[in-house]
């Protein structure tokens, strides 16, 4: 009798603690996941898809774009992040999630221009037909997802913002991407998995 | 230190406004612009949460939002609306702009004039996103336009766009849960 009631009362914590934990929005993907591939357009019109970067350890994926002034402060440290880890392993593979119907400046033509003005360093894709960003759960620019590369798969390493300072690159004091990079690249978990940061809502056609 | 400000501030608006003169035939508009000129307060997030944590009996309708978001830009009729057609039924609204810092002279007061906000705006100026973004609500993700309704009984946070409709229906639970 009283083993049963134990039961009970431990399914009932159970169920209370399932209830206030489960998150009622945002699918996606979630730290420790694995990250499906894509096959999406470059500026440079060819395909892009991350099984192509035999050597990568990871990646850093960037879901960014032309238009957010967010997206815009980090253009430079997007292609810093890029020169520091191509050749360490973690290339930044940059996508544009818009959808170019709903929001102007966000087109392939628009997106070569930024990556000539800018000089990008990285692959800047264009999420044609919106279907990878909801796969990844991202929902503003710029949305950083750190992967990292072992037997199985893909794995989702940092989900989250570049830094804690959008709107001055000198008075940042944590940098998040960098040091998610570095203990991966020292075979570590890296300490800070999750950031938020406030970022431009994904256009889509209403 | 602040006094510099004002003073700093003062001179800008003066600056601007002879400026305006020299356009203006009619030398007398210039005094109303500067009475109209709008005062935005800034806040960090420990000046901020105050306005979040009320325990009054009003219902509160805060608006993360900015100048740049074109979304969030398409949505302020409403909240203004809401502003304007509940103010007197125990709703407040505020707006809380998340404009650069540095664009608040520049850009934010012109935009308040240009559209004549009637609803109190308040400048969020703490640049470390991560440190209070889940403090407002832990489901945020950061993206704008975003919204806070709350009295003393009831809290939700929404992560999207609301036209007045959706709004108005929101606000009106809120007042029968008071």
């Amino acid at each position: 009798m009283m083993k049963t009631l134990k039961v009970y009362v431990l399914l009932a914590a159970v169920g209370l603690l399932a209830a206030f934990t489960s998150k009622p929005t945002n699918d996606g993907y979630e730290v420790g996941n694995y990250a499906a591939d894509f096959n999406l357009k470059n500026i440079d019109g060819k395909m892009v898809s991350l099984s192509n970067f035999k050597n990568a350890k990871g990646f850093i994926i960037i879901f960014t774009c032309n238009t957010c002034p967010y997206s815009i402060a980090y253009e430079d440290r997007i292609t810093a992040l890029d020169k520091m880890y191509k050749d360490k392993g973690f290339p930044v593979i940059a996508i544009n999630p818009n959808d170019p119907k709903a929001i102007k400046g966000d087109d392939l033509k628009d997106m070569q221009q930024r990556a000539k003005e800018k000089g990008f360093t990285f692959p800047y894709l264009q999420d044609l037909g919106q279907k990878i960003y909801p796969q990844y759960g991202a929902t503003r620019t710029p949305h950083v997802y750190i992967l990292s590369k072992d037997k199985k798969g893909n794995k989702v390493a940092y989900i989250g913002a570049i830094d804690n300072n959008f709107s001055d690159a000198a008075a940042v004091t944590e940098r998040y991407v960098e040091d998610a990079v570095n203990a991966l690249l020292d075979n570590k978990l890296p300490k800070v998995t999750n950031t938020k940061a406030i970022g431009c809502t994904i256009k889509k056609l209403k | 230190m602040k006094k510099l400000w004002f003073i700093f501030i003062l001179i800008m608006i003066v600056g601007c406004k002879t400026d305006t003169k020299m356009n203006t035939e009619n030398g007398d508009t210039n005094q109303i612009n500067e009475e109209e000129k709008p005062f935005v307060e800034t806040c960090t997030y420990e000046t901020l949460k105050p306005l979040l944590n009320k325990s009054d009996d009003k219902t509160y309708v805060i608006n993360f939002w900015a100048t740049w978001c074109k979304p969030c830009v398409e949505e302020l009729p409403a909240f203004e609306k809401l502003h304007k057609l509940y103010a007197g039924k125990n709703v407040t609204v505020i707006l809380v702009s998340l404009d650069f810092p540095n664009q608040i002279e520049s850009r934010l007061i012109p935009f308040m004039i240009e559209n004549n906000l009637k609803s109190k705006v308040i400048a969020m100026v703490d640049t470390d996103h991560n440190s209070w973004i889940p403090k407002v609500d832990e489901s945020w993700s950061g993206a704008i336009p975003a919204t806070l309704i709350y009295n003393k009984n009831k809290r939700t946070f929404y992560e999207q766009s609301l036209t007045y409709k959706q709004l108005e229906q929101e606000v009106t639970n809120f007042l029968e849960t008071k």
